[in-house]
């Protein structure tokens, strides 16, 4: 039994909604209590669809339990074929309904529908959402392609690829995909099928056409991608065009997988991440501490931006996806941080505030723990939040991805101008502690900075009461300054004070000084300096 | 003056009181009771709700609530996994774990209420038992009760009902010579709660206590001298256990919009005895207000047809309201239980020709609503984006249940609520 207020994913069978919702002509049958179609407003109110998920829900009812459950069930199928008429259905149970054993794939098929029926065995007390999806897919993916001959491609004159993963309520696939398409389309690489997204069974049934698989959310297409690789003799590609290296190792990837040129589309091809970064203005960001979280393919593929493209430095990376977590920790060893797998959005709070990040990357959940610690946030991965779905062309991948990217990690940070003339002007009656810098006007005051000072400070002495990073308490200095090492320290710009407060006590303890003067300050900023 | 003289009279036979509901079987697009919490913990400032559950009850708590609101809401979920169902553990011993580990991080909580869920009930954990045995171990600090809201046994606001049907067990017995005390029912805003406090103290009903109240750990007394008057519609399960009490009911309409609060402002007054002459007095202020924040959206709302798709329970009342004092034509009802006594004296204020739908097969009712073609229909999140995608007007219905609603003050607000959609729908000139 684990104790749970927010979570990351939900139960695997709004995974499998996921995939339903992707994809046209199918239909989900859900056995399910009267409740569970809450999951539909994820679809229509978080991603604003214009039509309800292709979900039916048998909604049992404590009165069902003593009778006939499986006949709700079928009655609710045969209902669903009627009136939705799809090409093809998923039939699968809810957490509820796994419980009562009413075999759904059973019934189902004794009802001798003229359509395919597509099972689906979620175990609801032991996998979550993401893994719900990668299931789906790969089991509608072998039910429409199993036992088919490979095909043979000889004889053709270019290559085809799929591209695979992309699903309703996915961060920004919609974007992501024009994106990829564009560079498919550059490369002259012609498209095969797009799935989920998009798709119908109809398409599903063609993938084995394709000479490769472009897999873009591992959480959710590598299992079917395996499959087909193994089956189908596909390639699939292992890139994940996300930031401005990587978009370029994957048109070189993909280039090589069809057999093409890269070098056109690289040149037609451009972005201003690379520039911008080099740009001086930029100087500023070198070094900042970032915190990343999220799902595995965007925490990894956001550390390498952050390193090697932004010149910020990794001070925690971590996934709450426990199936990629072996990606993940061999991408946090080679930033020299340890990989924080969990679930528990607690437990990464926790993280943030010891690791000090002056940016946190992360999901919905993060950007609520950073605007509480008054750190600077963007978001980067699923799960999602209205705010997800911008009315803008936003992708991640590919080149726009990289410039969209660049704009949103480094905006909610001080720009470097503007940092600066701070330090230029810190004695000045307009520029002291009190007034907020302008990109945090709107969170108010004095009292929001003392909160960040005391949450930090709190932080470094271990003091943190959990779930009571807000305690007011006045900012106070601990024992052991003199008063001319306080003075010192006020003239420190607010932005860095408590770092370098912490940096001198953290100094003065390990070599047993005290009190702290205005010589150890000092010591301390060449001690620590970069 | 009797409370039915203070509500216009009805057309005898022919209102919607004698009409048949419609029952369909299928598929019912309606939140469970847990949903209830998302206000209830709110209200109860010392409370905590613990699902006992599976992931997908802390999925839908978060996704109801509007996704992570608050830093650290006083409700969470005691996810059930496959140890526990394959007995590796044993669920009780993980449920002490659970809560001593919660009840140690929280240490304010005065009251720990264990929610049941679809799960909890088909694996049949007695949450009553547990309840039971944790209360022994952590009282006096920390009251432990508990009650369901699965979506098996409960639709929305049920929850609530259950809640305060097991609130009713826990509330301390008042003397049997104790003077005559009114105890409202049902969770208001607590903007709207002290209105009625201030009203009921101007009419002379001094003795006044609402349920649920703002700290578990103050209860209100009860007893034979005890009057009920609810301020929701749900809370059918909660008067019984309240009446077992040896309360008694004061019928009254819900005190929506201007008649419908002095309606039932009066059925209290008519119970203690209060003047006419006092009652018109200290109401008339608040009804003046009222009638004059209901004008500026009457325009909007008269003759314009309305059909409601089940929710919250509240549809009969919300449809007087629109129908009465807005003059909306009303098309259908749909509730997902209706409580004919609790409702008589609103559903007599309807037309008989409406139809009056109980529980939803929501296929046939999203035909029913596209054939009968209404300017507004007030319907759930689920189904409120693609109906505008066809062009229609809606209203998402669990606003009604969340914002402050009740009373002179909110009469405006409430019909506001109904306006706004219809105006924003004519002044946008955007094509979709």
């Amino acid at each position: 039994m684990q104790l749970a207020v927010w979570t990351y994913e939900g139960p695997p069978h709004v995974g499998a909604m996921r995939i339903a919702a992707s994809m046209s002509g199918l239909h989900y049958v859900l056995h399910a209590p009267q409740g569970d179609t809450y999951a539909d407003l994820l679809f229509t109110m978080i991603e604003r669809r214009k039509s309800r998920p292709p979900v039916t829900y048998t909604t049992f009812q404590a009165r069902d339990l003593g009778k006939d459950t499986a006949e709700v069930f079928k009655t609710a199928c045969q209902h669903a074929v009627e009136r939705f008429q799809p090409q093809a259905i998923l039939v699968g149970a809810s957490c509820t309904a796994e419980l009562i054993q009413d075999d759904p794939a059973g019934l189902a098929k004794a009802l001798g529908l003229s359509i395919p029926v597509i099972p689906l065995e979620l175990p609801s007390y032991q996998k979550k959402e993401n893994w719900g999806a990668a299931e789906t897919f790969y089991r509608l993916v072998r039910g429409f392609c199993g036992g088919v001959a490979p095909p043979d491609r000889s004889g053709r004159t270019r290559k085809t690829c799929n591209i695979l993963g992309s699903t309703a309520l996915g961060f920004r696939n919609r974007d992501d995909i024009r994106e990829v398409k564009g560079i498919l389309d550059a490369l002259g690489v012609p498209v095969n099928v797009i799935a989920p997204l998009g798709a119908t069974p109809a398409d599903i049934a063609r993938l084995p056409e394709a000479d490769f698989n472009v897999v873009l959310y591992p959480e959710i297409a590598d299992t079917a991608a395996r499959w087909l690789e193994r089956t189908f003799k596909q390639p699939r590609s292992a890139t994940i065009p996300i930031g401005a290296t990587a978009t370029r190792d994957f048109v070189r990837e993909i280039a090589a997988l069809a057999g093409v040129d890269p070098e056109p589309a690289l040149e037609a091809l451009g972005e201003r991440l690379s520039w911008y970064a080099r740009s001086i203005d930029s100087n500023y960001l070198t070094g900042k501490r970032v915190f990343i979280f999220g799902d595995a393919t965007h925490a990894v593929a956001a550390a390498r931006i952050c390193r090697d493209e932004l010149g910020f430095k990794v001070c925690g990376l971590g996934t709450y996806a426990r199936e990629f977590a072996r990606d993940v920790r061999a991408a946090a060893a080679d930033h020299g941080v340890e990989a924080l797998i969990t679930d528990d959005h607690l437990e990464v709070e926790d993280a943030i505030v010891a690791a000090q990040p002056e940016l946190v990357l992360g999901t919905q959940m993060e950007r609520h723990v950073a605007k509480r610690l008054r750190l600077p946030c963007a978001v980067i991965s699923s799960p999602v939040h209205v705010q997800d779905f911008p009315a803008r062309y936003s992708p991640q991948m590919g080149f726009e991805g990289a410039n969209v990217i660049f704009d949103s990690w480094v905006h909610p940070l001080m720009m470097g101008l503007e940092e600066h003339l701070l330090g230029m002007f810190r004695e000045d009656f307009e520029f002291n502690d009190t007034a907020e810098a302008s990109h945090l006007a709107a969170l108010g005051g004095k009292a929001d900075r003392q909160d960040q000072t005391v949450a930090a400070n709190a932080a470094h002495t271990g003091a943190v009461p959990q779930g009571d990073i807000h305690a007011p308490a006045a900012e106070t200095l601990p024992v052991g300054w003199t008063n001319d090492a306080e003075k010192e320290l006020r003239k420190i710009p607010f932005f860095v004070r408590g770092k370098a407060r912490r940096n001198t006590e953290r100094f003065a303890a390990e070599r047993g000084v005290a009190p702290i003067t205005v010589e150890t300050l000092y010591d301390a900023k060449a001690y620590f300096g970069r | 003056m009797s409370v039915l003289e203070r509500l216009p009279q009805s057309t005898g036979a022919d209102c919607a009181t004698q009409a048949a509901p419609l029952r369909q079987r299928g598929q019912h697009e309606v939140f469970c009771g847990l949903t209830s919490i998302i206000w209830l913990h709110r209200k109860v400032q010392d409370a905590f709700f613990l699902i006992v559950g599976s992931r997908t009850c802390a999925h839908l708590m978060q996704s109801a609530a509007g996704v992570m609101i608050f830093a650290e809401p006083r409700f969470a979920t005691a996810i059930i996994d496959e140890r526990d169902l394959a007995g590796m553990a044993d669920l009780n011993e993980e449920l002490d774990r659970v809560v001593e580990r919660l009840l140690a991080r929280r240490p304010d909580i005065r009251m720990l209420v264990l929610v049941g869920s679809c799960p909890s009930e088909v694996i049949k954990l007695d949450l009553p038992r547990a309840a039971g045995r944790l209360n022994r171990l952590h009282a006096p600090d920390t009251r432990v009760i508990s009650y369901s809201g699965s979506g098996i046994e409960t639709t929305f606001t049920q929850g609530e009902d259950n809640f305060l049907a097991s609130l009713a067990a826990e509330l301390p017995e008042a003397p049997a010579a104790a003077a005559p005390s009114l105890m409202v029912v049902g969770t208001l805003a607590d903007v709207v709660e002290d209105q009625f406090r201030r009203l009921f103290e101007a009419l002379g009903i001094g003795d006044v206590a609402f349920l649920p109240s703002r700290k578990g750990s103050e209860l209100p007394a009860i007893g034979p001298n005890t009057r009920l008057l609810l301020a929701q519609t749900w809370l059918g399960t909660a008067t019984k256990a309240l009446e077992a009490r040896g309360a008694t009911l004061i019928e009254a309409p819900f005190p929506l919009g201007e008649q419908g609060t002095t309606a039932w402002l009066g059925a209290a007054a008519d119970a203690f005895g209060v003047t006419g002459e006092r009652f018109e007095s200290v109401t008339r202020p608040g009804r003046d207000r009222a009638r004059a924040a209901l004008a500026h959206h009457r325009d909007d709302l008269c003759g314009r047809s309305v059909f409601f798709f089940p929710d919250s329970q509240m549809e009969p009342a919300l449809a007087r309201f629109l129908h009465v004092e807005a003059g909306a034509r009303i098309l259908e009802v749909g509730t997902p239980y209706l409580h004919r006594t609790h409702m008589t004296a609103d559903l007599s204020q309807l037309p008989s020709d409406i139809v009056l739908s109980e529980g939803q097969d929501v296929d046939l009712q999203i035909a029913r609503c596209r054939a009968a073609d209404p300017d507004l229909i007030v319907c759930g999140m689920g189904l409120g984006n693609p109906f505008e995608a066809e062009g229609r007007t809606t209203k998402w219905s669990i606003e009604l249940v969340f914002a402050p609603i009740q009373g002179y003050e909110q009469a405006g607000d409430l019909a506001e609520l109904f306006a706004r959609p219809l105006r924003r729908r004519a002044a946008l000139k955007v094509e979709i």
